[in-house]
């Protein structure tokens, strides 16, 4: 149920739709022998806890190797693999970010058509310092799912996010996009209210905002839908989140007309956290606890948090003109090999 | 020939649209001796002399069919007044895309068969005496599509634009952007937004001129935020390609969707203008650049 939305994607272009066993082994196959460490380790802590039996040297060992089993699974996860974590259902998202914060004033609505659920903005506080946030709401469960559209925004989401913008640029806030979707939504209320106009709109608009923007891709950075807000001048991805021009599974079933191929499709697009720095389109990567942010929700999100004020810190007193300045250049050349282009 | 075709064309899926129907025009075209091909539209078949005399419009239906960019340029431009600019720059495998057959190679085919090197050219010219910076998105180049180098090219013409104040017009046929460039053609609609921009702060004006068809990427980033949108009739226009959305929602879509007719209807472009009356429509439109006093036609061509 979790990457429905990937499903009815991935269905959409595949010619067939046999059992996807390499993409689809709940995702998360390579995990397999380390749920079952975890599991036993569970299982003997609550076996000491019950009966009071002095098992503490077992317990001692069955974590050392659950420790090397995830350091060695997670020093060179597959790019597909990597996707995997990035949709994993217990990594945070947008709520649990907002839960961290010291206040948060949701603001709703595009004020013209309807309030997109999928798309989260509002004032925020965060250790002494205000910004305004904007994030791609994915829920937890099925119910919050279906009530954001698994992450997918429509154009009101896209309109929405700049009004406020606008707002925060009046009030001289920073701004903060949390970015985790699978793409924008593909609809016909999309379509007709204007999709690709939203996200163009945005991206145009937000070369010119005159406050700071820092964008971090907490999870999915999937195609238009995640620059849409991803115009900034800090570009950051978390660890094991991806940035991609297409969905894996949508790459797969183009290409090679087979679901099965998914995995080869994840590899091919470079769109893991190290390929993007390497390729000159990001800015950093922000470190995930051992074994993923959904092994350790609350120290990836102190990871985050830290990240957040650390970089508006470095983006304060930056004049208005120099910002938008820096921040069209960064986008102009972004992923430029120096000398391949000419100039006018 | 029609699967073949598809493993061809590097595009993501928004482009999918009718491709097979295009792929199977594009066989009939290249047939030599083919002298008669169907029209996608409205299924009379064509003689395709005919066709080519009346700029790719269908003589029964009106329809637009997909235009080869020399073709465009040569419809309007003024004969004579034609510049290239930046012809020369060329593709990359900078992922080394792991696919059937290299990256590389599809646009080598797409080079040869085109007789150009990328599916964006761009320079300057006159459209009934006026000086414009022309960029025409090639639907026969790859679909289209927009990697780097499209997205370069967009970016260099409206700096051009910009250095000589001189009006921006574009033409799109594209099917979104080029998967082969990953992320790196994700990010062209950033490139071509941060030029416009910069456009746009120097007072610059632009037109951007929809063609069939104009998906993904390319329709949700410059081509959206000229400042005067024209489309062809019957041009396909949107975010998500249609048989996407249809397999997505599991319905039918409804009749005209995502048309260029359907599009105007809900606000989204300006004006529906025929092939025929392009270059006049634009050297019209072009004048009201020139400020609110009218010049002498003698001031303006010169
Ligand atoms: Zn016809």
């Amino acid at each position: 149920m979790r990457r429905l939305a990937h499903h009815r994607q991935t269905q959409t272009m595949a010619t067939t739709n046999k059992p996807n066993s390499r993409a689809d082994a709940g995702g998360m196959a390579f995990e397999r022998p380390i749920q079952e460490l975890e599991a036993k380790l569970a299982e003997l802590e609550a076996l000491a806890l019950r009966t009071r039996l002095d098992i503490s040297s077992e317990i001692e060992a069955l974590r050392k190797q659950h420790k090397v089993a995830l350091e060695a699974t997670y020093k060179d996860l597959s790019a597909w693999e990597t996707v995997t974590v990035a949709r994993h259902s217990d990594r945070p998202v947008a709520l649990d970010y907002i839960n961290m914060l010291d206040d948060f004033v949701e603001l709703c609505g595009d004020k013209y058509f309807a309030d997109d659920k999928a798309m989260v903005t509002g004032l925020a506080t965060l250790a002494g310092r205000r910004f305004l946030l904007i994030a791609h709401r994915k829920g937890k469960t099925t119910k919050e799912r279906l009530a954001t559209n698994f992450g997918c925004a429509h154009p009101e989401g896209y309109r929405k996010a700049l009004r406020k913008m606008l707002l925060a640029q009046k009030l001289r806030l920073p701004i903060v996009t949390l970015i985790n979707t699978p793409g924008a939504y593909p609809g016909i209320g999309a379509e007709e209210r204007g999709q690709a106009a939203a996200i163009a709109e945005n991206i145009l608009q937000m070369m010119s905002i005159r406050v700071p923007i820092l964008s971090i891709v907490i999870g999915e950075g999937g195609s238009g839908g995640a620059l849409g807000i991803g115009v900034a001048d800090r570009v950051l991805m978390m660890e094991y989140a991806y940035y991609s021009v297409i969905s894996p599974e949508g790459c797969a079933a183009i290409l090679w007309k087979d679901g099965e191929r998914t995995p080869d499709a994840a590899e091919a697009l470079k769109l893991t956290s190290k390929d993007l720095l390497k390729l000159g389109v990001i800015d950093g990567v922000i470190s995930e606890p051992l074994g993923g942010a959904h092994r350790a929700p609350q120290v990836a999100m102190e990871e985050v948090k830290r990240t957040i004020l650390r970089e508006l810190e470095g983006l304060e007193g930056l004049a208005p003109d120099e910002l938008v300045r820096s921040r069209r250049k960064k986008f102009r050349t972004s992923g430029w090999i120096p000398g391949r282009f000419p100039t006018v | 020939m029609a699967d073949k075709q598809n493993k061809d064309d590097a595009r993501i899926p928004e482009s999918s649209l009718s491709e097979t129907r295009f792929s199977r025009l594009r066989k009939k075209k290249d047939m030599p001796g083919g002298l008669w091909l169907k029209c996608e539209s409205c299924g009379s078949m064509i003689y395709r002399k005919e066709l080519e005399e009346k700029g790719r419009v269908c003589p029964t239906c009106e329809f637009h069919f997909t235009l080869p960019g020399r073709e465009r340029i040569a419809m309007t431009i003024d004969e004579g007044t034609w510049s290239e600019r930046f012809s020369e720059i060329t593709a990359l495998d900078r992922l080394e895309f792991k696919d059937s057959s290299p990256y590389l190679d599809k646009v080598e085919k797409a080079r040869v068969r085109t007789k150009q090197n990328e599916a964006l050219i761009c320079g300057t010219g006159r459209i009934e005496g006026r000086e414009v910076v022309l960029a025409v998105l090639d639907f026969s180049f790859l679909c289209g599509s927009m990697g780097e180098v499209v997205g370069e090219k967009i970016a260099l013409a409206a700096e051009i634009a910009r250095k000589h104040a001189l009006p921006l017009v574009i033409f799109t046929g594209s099917g979104g952007a080029r998967m082969h460039e990953g992320v790196l053609s994700l990010m062209q609609m950033a490139k071509t937004c941060s030029a416009l921009a910069e456009l746009n702060d120097a007072g610059g004006f632009s037109i951007c001129v929809m063609t069939h068809p104009t998906t993904g990427g390319v329709t949700a980033s410059f081509a959206s935020v000229c400042d005067i949108t024209l489309a062809e009739p019957g041009a396909l226009i949107g975010f998500a390609g249609p048989r996407v959305i249809a397999t997505t929602l599991k319905q039918e879509l409804p009749a005209g969707f995502q048309r260029a007719e359907f599009l105007l209807e809900k606000g989204q472009i300006d004006r529906i203008v025929k092939r025929a009356e392009m270059k006049q429509v634009l050297a019209r439109l072009l004048d009201y650049a020139g400020g609110s006093k009218v010049a002498p036609r003698e001031a303006t061509k010169a």
